[in-house]
């Protein structure tokens, strides 16, 4: 009798990355199949790694600022203004009003960006490779105002610990709100390519569930939890820079599959677009930077803030020791708490769907490891 | 290293602003004058010793809280509108389980340490719970001396398992009867845990090219 082979196996390991164009940056999923059903995944993670938060122990709170927009660099507006929150409710510092109106404005393109980076190349992950043109188009109009706002496209370092650095520029309300209604159509013809197309929603329905009590075991938030029918958001649930002002809805799906995980951001983006028209009618004249000692020291203590990121909950904790520089900062993560159920989502299901699963769950790499 | 320049800031601001600004990189290269500033640095400390203005907690689920863990809470507290409260180390997950099945805390948000090396038990272990139900988040902190595990939280949230893998790797604290405990982020053959306070990148960046270029870093 010859030994057994690799044929009579039932299990077998298989390699996925770090370099590869679906693990969107250097994830490595090592996967046990039978066949090609998966059994099981671990992610190996940190090649990535950057040690942000040591970092922030070495640097002032300001001259940390700008580090934060490297970790979700996808959504840098959202990260800066997470930040900036944190620090501010750790300094006890009040933000101007037109500071929250044009922040939550930026913030809300940045979402649409981000869910556009994640439709585009979710899309090509699955077979369909239009919508990836069509996307970066979209997602070139709102960088093309975060440059005219800052000068900068990706890392934006948009805004500064108390408000803003730079007054908006002649004609930022003009540029939002037409903005705002060349892109709702867009939304509608993306949805027309994938929304009832068979291969699409072959692909991804009833793929990668998870549900509500997962989610939450698992402390999944943003986009996922909302399409598993959990209502919750921290704009609504835990109002920051004004948001209790603006009206908006939460969508929510019941499945939590991947295709309902789809509904959800394509509906966010709609009520982003919302928001953004709100807020440019709430722009009114004011002070941009609230009251902000040149060197910042705030008291002794800790703090936990968090915001609602295009991905999640992105929370940051910290601890003051009363001198200039952090003497901790903590940063959760929503890309790496959520990737956790990755293995959860994919056992089961097929090596195809692992691709599906993983761009389903929307994670930056440069946020995973930090 | 740097750091140590920075606390000594208790004055005015505009002294510590021009005193913060050259300690960020080379202290020794204008201490001619000025030298007894930094050879100063421990009274200052002890003369001013900023803690965190707290005030106490108060309501149902501290009462609750109380009934239940008794002393092995030490103090409820709140800053800055958030809540938070410190148990003794073993009492940790019996809290978090209790909040989780009594108190419909479901989620856990995170878990993270901080580093305080002066101190007898140097770790604070922090766990940060919310409730959906009633858009509440709650902190719990343990300290924890080196080389004490606390209990592992993966059995109450699977949320744990990643999260506590990060508080090894980057301070070392091995987390008792997690199924996985090795390092997440940095190699498995990283020397040295890099969020202790003793962990020095400029060491770290030293040894590297020392090591990899042979040549000695300015």
């Amino acid at each position: 009798m010859p030994e057994a082979t690799f044929l009579d196996a039932n299990e077998m390991v298989l390699n996925m990355g770090p370099q590869h164009p679906s693990t969107h940056g250097v994830l490595r999923v090592i996967l046990k199949l039978d066949g090609e059903t998966v059994l099981g995944t671990e992610c190996v993670i940190g090649y990535l790694h950057r040690g942000v938060e040591k970092i922030a122990e070495n640097r002032t709170y300001v001259q940390f600022a700008p580090y934060v927009d490297r970790m979700d660099y996808v959504a840098a507006v959202s990260n800066a203004l997470g930040y900036c929150h944190a620090v501010e409710t750790t300094a006890g510092v009040e933000i101007p009003e037109r500071a929250q109106v044009v922040r939550v404005i930026l913030a809300e393109l940045n979402r649409i960006a981000s869910h556009l980076l994640w439709l585009g190349t979710h899309a090509l992950d699955i077979g369909a490779m239009t919508p990836v043109f069509y996307c970066f188009r979209e997602r070139e109009e709102v960088l093309k105002i975060f440059e005219k706002y800052c000068g900068a496209r990706l890392t934006t370092h948009a805004f500064r610990i108390g408000g803003l650095q730079y007054e908006t520029y002649g004609g930022f309300e003009k540029d939002c709100l037409a903005f705002c209604d060349w892109f709702l159509p867009k939304v509608d013809e993306y949805e027309e390519l994938l929304t009832t197309n068979r291969i699409w929603v072959g692909r991804t329905k009833g793929v990668g569930i998870l549900d509500a009590d997962e989610c939450k075991e698992y402390g999944v938030t943003g986009p996922v939890l909302r399409a598993a029918g959990v209502e919750w958001d921290l704009r609504r649930a835990q109002p920051y820079s004004g948001y209790e002002n603006y009206e908006f809805d939460i969508p929510t799906c019941e499945n939590g599959d991947t295709y309902d995980r789809y509904l959800v951001r394509m509906a966010e983006m709609r009520q982003s677009a919302r928001i953004i028209r709100q807020g440019v009618e709430k722009l009114a004249p004011g002070p941009i930077k609230g009251k902000v000692s040149k060197v910042l020291k705030p008291a002794v203590g800790e703090t936990y803030t968090s915001i609602e990121a295009p991905k999640g909950e992105l929370g940051y904790y910290v601890v003051s020791d009363g001198s200039v520089k952090p003497y901790r900062i903590r940063v959760r993560p929503p890309s790496f708490v959520n990737l956790q159920a990755l293995d959860r989502m994919c056992r089961g299901c097929l090596i195809a769907d692992v691709v599906a699963i993983i761009g389903t769950i929307d994670i930056v790499l440069g946020e995973v490891d930090r | 290293m740097a750091d140590e320049n920075k606390p000594s800031g208790e004055g005015p601001p505009s002294s510590g602003d021009s005193a913060a600004k050259p300690a960020g990189a080379p202290p020794e290269a204008r201490v001619s004058k000025p030298a007894a500033e930094p050879a100063a640095k421990p009274p200052p400390k002890k003369k001013a010793p900023a803690v965190m203005e707290v005030s106490p907690w108060e309501g149902p689920l501290v009462d609750a809280l109380k009934e239940r863990f008794g002393e092995q809470v030490k103090e409820f507290l709140s800053y800055r509108d958030q809540n938070f409260l410190v148990a003794e180390l073993p009492a940790a997950i019996p809290i978090i389980e209790y909040l989780k099945l009594e108190q419909d805390f479901d989620y856990l948000v995170d878990i993270t340490a901080v580093d305080y090396p002066e101190r007898e038990k140097r770790f604070e272990v922090v766990w940060i719970l919310y409730s959906f139900a009633k858009n509440v988040r709650v902190r719990i902190k343990a300290h924890a001396a080196d080389g004490e595990s606390p209990a592992t939280a993966v059995h109450a949230h699977l949320a744990a398992d990643w999260l506590e893998r990060e508080v090894f790797d980057m301070f070392g604290i091995s987390f008792e009867g997690h199924p996985n405990m090795k390092r997440i982020l940095l190699p498995d053959e990283w020397q040295g845990h890099p969020l202790r306070k003793e962990y020095s990148i400029i060491q770290q960046d030293q040894d590297w090219v020392r090591e990899n270029l042979h040549i000695e870093s300015a």
